[in-house]
């Protein structure tokens, strides 16, 4: 570095330098890397276990330096039970999308949730199915054609978007949960902090935690990029409001 | 008669459309025809490419060797493909983007700027059609009308204007070699 | 009627099940099948059936369990993992006889494995794969005509046995497009539901859909009828397909995708070299064609078997069975999602020639 000049963007070195085949325009990276940065600035590369079900992020299994565990699908909340419960002293991770999280994985995110499992969920919430394809997933909103609500997501039929962080605040055992988004810096640093303060209260042994994050997926929206974060922005986070749902005593 | 083709290139640049377009005048003769697509990881920018059959009798192994015909839409597709093309085979490569040549003296190679071609017909995205014109015309898997055919009911919701450019990159094809 | 059309393989099978009648579906995303349920949501709804996105495979399983038990026809379609998840279910669905067709575009294992074509499932789907004594009846078709009509055939022999069909593909049959001709096509207005089905006790007794009973000697005698039943469908629905089989020195027993390149490869050894080489292609796994194996193994002519599987080796164990080994069994796999070409077919079938002489 040039002498003066003060770094104020250095990579994080706790993702591999592997080259990251998400779509262009995926915040999928973008949640990798603040992920990251917080750990690094917590210092927890020795202590820490991600585990990845699967979706697109699946791939993530060579982008994180620390251990890494890959579970079947939607089964990562009971697969961190158990490293948590084996080796509490680990600090253990689970990186979810909403159709592996909120559909086929219900029962163990509730569960997990409902006892207070100390662990942190980072929930990347894209409203689709990103690794199939583009298939309509629990948190599709009303009308959004896909895969499989071709004529448009009808509530008779598909139901309603579930609001995840919503009815997880409503158990006692978790003790964080909070829902951001990543269309803006400003929302991308809220992020950050959210994670944070999940970090915080499973370093404190306070209980279950979790960040759910607004995400895109251009690909299977169909939209350039630019156009997927405005979507974000006139649709998601209108019907997924941001902000913190639960925060116990302590954080 | 069974005449086969490897078709490849990355995603977006048409190569299913090629493979899928020849098995379906195929079909439209009444001949059997087999289409069979392999992604890279296409969703995410890889490579894509399918392998294509067009036969008068049942079609049996749809995994092949070494191919009658290969056509390498980009570099890496040429890289990865040149030397699987069968002594005598065809080996169709898009000039606009492959600045190679190949060095096989056992094959014929044929250089097809179908990029330029296809921009003179009136759109870039139409040189995969160019690329099946040339192939048409030196291997005749099928009549030039049933292709045209095709192309009006593939491309008829697309508009007038897209079917044109389309006939017009085939034809450009057709009467390139 | 009677028009080729060019059909992806996974629409094909949903198309084929509509004109069978069927007008329930439901399903799970899984690669590489998602063009069937994607078929599904467009077409159902033209034809007054029902598509319904499952929360995951083990409730779409558990949906056809209730649809099956109210008397209607009804599949699912999914992909190993898949499967492996929807086994319980089946065992429930065998256990209280009910007709259900589930189809497996089968991919490479285990675990989370890989989206490449595999014959990975043999085992799961022929020998139960789930809890208790039951049996899958499982087809496997080797082209798309073929997979087309065995769809028909899988519901009427679900109806028939009041059994699980699965219809055994792979990841290659899924993904080819080729030209199909739908036969025939059934109105489903014209099905009676069964006598036995939950249709609301009107004029009738109580129905019971059921796979419990605290009874030992009840139990004994439900596994009895059932075990009669298989026993049936052993005799009657043994299918396959003999390409020289019985001429040759070397027979080749192969079934599905792997079947279709050891025919092609077959092809080419007999016509270049007129090689004594015949193929043994079952249709339906299970019932296994067991009569035909030791029929060919007892023959003189017959020197050695070979079995070519897109696996470390599973159908093979019942080559070994069923021709009592009279004869030495070879056997050449590929896993991870790789399919041998008809070359790499031939140099193993030389090989087996020459230990054979
Ligand atoms: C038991 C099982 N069923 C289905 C699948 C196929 N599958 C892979 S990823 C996925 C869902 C991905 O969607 P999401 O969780 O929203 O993550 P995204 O890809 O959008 O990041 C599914 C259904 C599987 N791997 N295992
Ligand atoms: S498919 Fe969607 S979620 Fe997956 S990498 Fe591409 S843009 Fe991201």
């Amino acid at each position: 570095m040039t002498e003066g000049m003060k770094q104020i963007f250095k990579n994080t070195t706790y993702l591999t330098d592997m080259q990251r085949s998400y779509c262009p325009g995926c915040t999928h990276g973008v949640i990798h890397r603040v992920l990251c940065e917080v750990l690094e600035e917590m210092n927890l590369m020795e202590k820490s276990v991600i585990v990845i079900p699967v979706g697109c992020s699946t791939l993530a299994v060579d982008y994180f330096e620390f251990d890494t565990v890959q579970a079947p699908h939607g089964r990562a909340p009971a697969v961190a039970t158990g490293v948590k419960r084996a080796a509490p002293e680990n600090f253990v991770m689970t990186y979810q999308g909403d159709g592996d999280l909120a559909s086929i994985g219900t029962a163990e995110i509730v569960h997990a949730a409902n006892r207070g499992e100390n662990i942190t969920t980072i929930f990347v919430n894209n409203g689709i199915y990103g690794m199939t394809g583009g298939q309509m997933a629990p948190t599709t909103l009303m009308g959004w054609k896909t895969e499989t609500s071709p004529y448009g997501r009808e509530a008779s039929r598909d139901g309603n978007p579930i609001r995840v962080s919503e009815m997880l605040s409503q158990l006692n055992g978790p003790a964080y949960i909070a829902r951001t988004s990543t269309d803006s810096p400003k929302n991308i640093i809220g992020t950050k902090k959210a994670i944070r303060k999940a970090f915080q209260a499973q370093l404190k042994g306070l209980g279950f935690s979790m960040v759910e994050i607004l995400s895109n997926c251009p690909t299977n929206w169909g939209m350039s990029a630019v156009d997927s974060i405005k979507r974000i922005q006139d649709e998601t986070m209108k019907y997924y409001p941001l902000g913190e749902y639960k925060v116990v005593e302590g954080i | 008669m069974e005449i086969e083709l490897l078709a490849a290139g990355f995603g977006g640049q048409g190569v299913m459309v090629i493979g899928q377009f020849m098995a379906a005048a195929s079909v439209k003769e009444n001949k059997y025809a087999l289409f069979y697509p392999s992604y890279g990881p296409a969703m995410r920018g890889g490579t894509a490419n399918c392998t294509v059959v067009s036969s008068d009798e049942p079609i049996g192994s749809p995994i092949f060797t070494a191919h009658q015909n290969v056509m390498a839409l980009n570099l890496p597709s040429f890289d990865k493909f040149e030397s699987t093309v069968q002594p005598n085979g065809k080996l169709f490569i898009n000039s606009s983007l492959i600045d190679k040549k190949s060095d096989r003296k056992d094959i014929e190679c044929i250089y097809v700027p179908s990029n330029e071609m296809a921009i003179e017909a009136g759109s870039n995205l139409a040189a995969n059609i160019v690329m099946l014109g040339v192939f048409l015309k030196l291997t005749q898997f099928a009549k030039k009308e049933t292709m045209e055919q095709v192309i009006q009911e593939k491309f008829g919701r697309k508009g007038e204007k897209i079917v044109s450019i389309n006939l017009k990159a085939l034809d450009a094809g057709y009467n390139f070699v | 009627m009677s028009e080729k059309i060019l059909m992806k393989g996974a629409e094909a099978i949903g198309e084929a099940a509509i004109k069978a009648g069927c007008r329930l579906f439901f399903g799970y995303p899984i690669t590489p099948q998602n063009e069937a349920p994607a078929y599904m949501s467009k077409r159902m709804p033209e034809v007054n059936g029902t598509f319904l996105q499952a929360e995951s495979e083990v409730s779409a399983i558990n949906m056809l369990y209730g649809a099956a038990g109210a008397g209607h026809r009804v599949m699912t379609s999914s992909s190993s993992p898949g499967i492996s998840l929807m086994m319980e279910g089946l065992s429930y669905i065998a256990g209280a006889q009910l007709p259900v067709v589930v189809v497996n575009v089968m991919r490479g294992g285990p675990g989370l494995g890989g989206i490449g074509p595999a014959q990975a499932d043999y085992f799961q789907s022929t020998k139960g794969g789930g809890h208790g004594d039951f049996r899958i009846i499982t087809l496997a078709p080797a082209d798309l005509q073929e997979q087309v009509d065995i769809m028909y055939d899988a519901f009427d022999l679900a109806d028939k046995y009041r059994n699980p069909v699965m219809v055994l593909t792979d990841g290659l049959l899924g993904q080819i497009m080729e030209a199909v001709e739908f036969k025939t096509e059934l109105d489903p207005s014209s099905f009676k539901p069964p006598a036995w089905a939950v249709t609301g006790r009107k004029n009738r007794p109580k129905n019971l859909i059921n796979s419990f009973d605290l009874d030992l000697d009840g139990l004994e005698r439900h596994n009895h009828e059932i075990q009669a039943k298989y026993k049936t469908i052993q005799e009657k629905e043994v299918k396959f397909e003999s390409f020289h089989a019985e001429d040759s020195e070397i027979v080749v027993v192969a079934y599905g995708t792997m079947g279709r390149i050891c025919k092609t490869a077959i092809r080419k050894m007999r016509e270049k070299e007129n090689a004594s080489v015949g193929l043994l292609r079952p249709i339906t796994l299970w019932p296994f064609p067991e009569k035909k194996m030791l029929e060919l193994a007892q023959k003189p002519s017959v020197k050695a078997f070979c079995t070519f599987e897109l696996s470390a080796g599973q159908m093979v164990e019942d080559v070994r069975l069923y021709s009592k080994e009279l004869k030495p069994v070879h056997f050449h796999g590929r896993t991870g999602g790789n399919v041998p070409s008809p070359e790499e077919v031939i140099e193993k079938i030389k090989s087996v020639q020459k230990e054979a002489r």
